[in-house]
């Protein structure tokens, strides 16, 4: 029996009149890759930001390492080991790599003044040994802003594994990336498991989930309406209960 | 090796660096053209004398630019700070330290009241700091009912007044070397400290700063205090160099300084700035009216060429960031 990293339970989440998630219940094991599903509004941006600490849930509760949290901020859920890649949103464009990587936690002494040498040497480990970078043209120094999509994309996921953390949630990893940067990015993915690190993500292109993920969660308007092992469904079958939940607004599950 | 290094510093200096030439050329001009006032000290005293008392709030106002944001109001902060400390050394026969403190707490008060209507009501700052500006400059006119307060008697010869305006061996004004200490300072705080890092974050996307943990609304309303409070302690300096609180003290303040950080290269748009900038586009604000008369034109052309300088400037670093993107 795998053992298990997150729990959601019965997870509400409003905003005003809307009920943006309704009765949610998650499971992530360690070493696994599940994928989040679902149309536009189906809440899987808001699920995702409940379990990064941007938003905190109106009821239900959050299991982490089998104990009970209460996850309040980004901070937080960092420092309990959740990172969040977020598509190209995780980086500020104008800022330096080595200051993007530290951004919120950055090394400093009592004085909270920056210990740039080290972040500087710090960043150029992620550059080398995490990400691979050998570009000459990319240095520690480089703004973002000149970075591809790609590129951005594996500084965030190289971010996230220098500081080691157990569950990695990716937010539209391969949204306007070209396909042999997408590549890189499900390569990145794929590695997490080598590592026992999970990750959950969303994923417009099931495609592209299919290839990367070992569990499916279908969402649909804040519920949780399925979910596949990867070795019970297969490709064609995902995609047709995904047209199927979109024309009729429900989803046969036979079993 | 050198040459590397050399152009490494260019590559990410060209701002700094495009001010400073700037700079240099337009003192040569004065210098070509006016040799009689510019090959001798006073004028240079002058500046000494002049800048501080809208440079220290230009470079403290760059941590607001930076964040996108922008204070009208600091000319009213300064007003209202500058009454608070008149009354309370006159009416303490000269307490420093109750005036001083009490002066910048309010100072950080206004700032804070800033801050909160930006951050937790969510108005725009621009529209947030024009209603406290009027705020701020009423309630001077209410309290000192248009009439002004001499503090000679009280501060003239003091040990407060020494530090603060007095002049270095007879030559340098006290509050040039603070200044240049705050810029030093306050450039520190901006690259090396966490909170200058923050300042970047925030105004470069405010959302990405939130998602990766940072606390965007303690940011600004830090920024604002900090403002408030150096604009309360450029009133104080004026204070001790004038030794004459007057109510309408401070409103000339406004274009200047802000002219200063936007001729320094701080971005309009947030996010990237230069604390050494600012300072030059001090040097260069603050020199333009006096060096227009020396070099014999009439002082109708100094708002003319400050307005021309401001515009030249902040479109020329809006076309480097366009060909950036």
């Amino acid at each position: 029996m795998a053992e298990e990293l997150l729990k959601l339970e019965n997870i509400y989440k409003n905003f005003g009149n809307v009920k943006v998630l309704k009765d949610v219940n998650i499971k992530i094991n360690k070493g696994e890759v599940v994928a989040l599903i679902g149309d536009n509004g189906a809440g899987k941006s808001t699920l995702i930001k409940v379990i990064t600490g941007v938003h905190s849930p109106n009821s239900g509760k959050v299991f982490f390492k089998e104990k009970e949290v209460q996850i309040k901020s980004v901070a937080q859920s960092r420092k309990m080991g959740i990172e969040a890649v977020y598509q190209e949103r995780a980086l500020c464009d104008q800022q330096e790599l080595f200051r993007n990587i530290f951004a919120g936690r950055e090394i400093t002494n009592s004085f909270g003044f920056l210990d740039i040498k080290k972040q500087r040497k710090e960043a150029e480990k992620i550059l080398r040994d995490y990400i691979g970078f050998t570009s000459k043209a990319i240095t520690v120094d480089s703004p973002v802003m000149g970075l591809s999509g790609g590129e951005k994309q594996g500084v965030a996921f190289g971010r996230s594994l220098y500081f080691n953390s157990d569950l990695i949630v990716l937010d539209e990893p391969t949204m306007g990336l070209s396909i042999q940067e997408t590549e890189k990015v499900l390569n990145f993915v794929k590695g997490l498991k080598n590592e026992n690190k999970s990750a959950i993500f969303i994923d417009h292109n099931i495609i592209h989930v299919y290839g990367a993920a070992d569990r499916f969660i279908i969402l649909d308007r804040g519920e949780v309406v399925g979910e596949f092992n990867k070795e019970d469904i297969s490709r064609e079958e995902l995609v047709k209960k995904m047209i199927q939940l979109h024309e009729s607004g429900k989803i046969k599950v036979e079993n | 090796m050198s040459s590397l290094l050399n152009s490494y510093f260019v590559k990410t200096h060209k701002l700094e660096i495009s001010i400073t030439i700037i700079a240099i050329v337009l003192f040569l001009i004065y210098f070509l053209g006016a040799p009689h006032v510019f090959t001798r000290f006073p004028i240079y005293r002058a500046f000494m004398q002049s800048m501080p008392f809208f440079g220290i709030i230009a470079i403290s106002a760059t941590f607001v630019v930076t964040l996108g944001e922008i204070d009208l109001s600091f000319p009213s902060i300064v007003g209202i700070t500058s009454l608070i400390f008149g009354i309370i050394m006159t009416s303490t026969d000269g307490n420093f330290f109750i005036a001083f403190i009490l002066a910048t707490s309010l100072g950080m008060f206004a700032g804070l009241v800033n801050g909160l209507l930006v951050t937790k009501i969510g108005i725009p700052s621009i529209v947030a700091t024009i209603g406290t500006l009027f705020f701020w400059r009423g309630l001077v006119n209410v309290i000192s009912q248009g009439s002004g307060i001499a503090i000679v008697d009280v501060a003239d010869g003091t040990w407060h007044h020494m530090i603060f305006v007095e002049k270095l061996f007879g030559k340098i004004p006290m509050q040039f070397i603070w200044f240049i200490v705050l810029t030093g300072l306050m450039q520190w705080v901006y690259r090396y400290h966490k909170f200058g890092n923050h300042i970047h974050f925030v105004g470069d996307n405010k959302a990405s700063a939130q998602m990766m943990g940072i606390n965007v609304d303690n940011v600004k309303i830090i920024a604002f205090v900090q403002l408030g409070f150096f604009s309360a302690l450029a009133g104080i300096f004026t204070m001790y160099e004038m030794l004459y609180f007057w109510p309408t003290q401070g409103e000339g303040l406004m274009l200047t300084t802000l002219a200063a950080v936007f001729v320094g290269g701080t971005s309009v748009f947030g996010g990237k700035g230069t604390i050494f900038g600012t300072f030059i586009g001090v040097l260069i604000i603050g020199s333009l009216e006096s060096g227009i008369v020396a070099l014999g034109l009439s002082g109708f052309y100094v708002k003319f060429i400050n307005g021309l300088m401001i515009t030249v400037a902040v479109t020329v670093y809006a076309l480097i960031q366009r060909r950036k993107n």
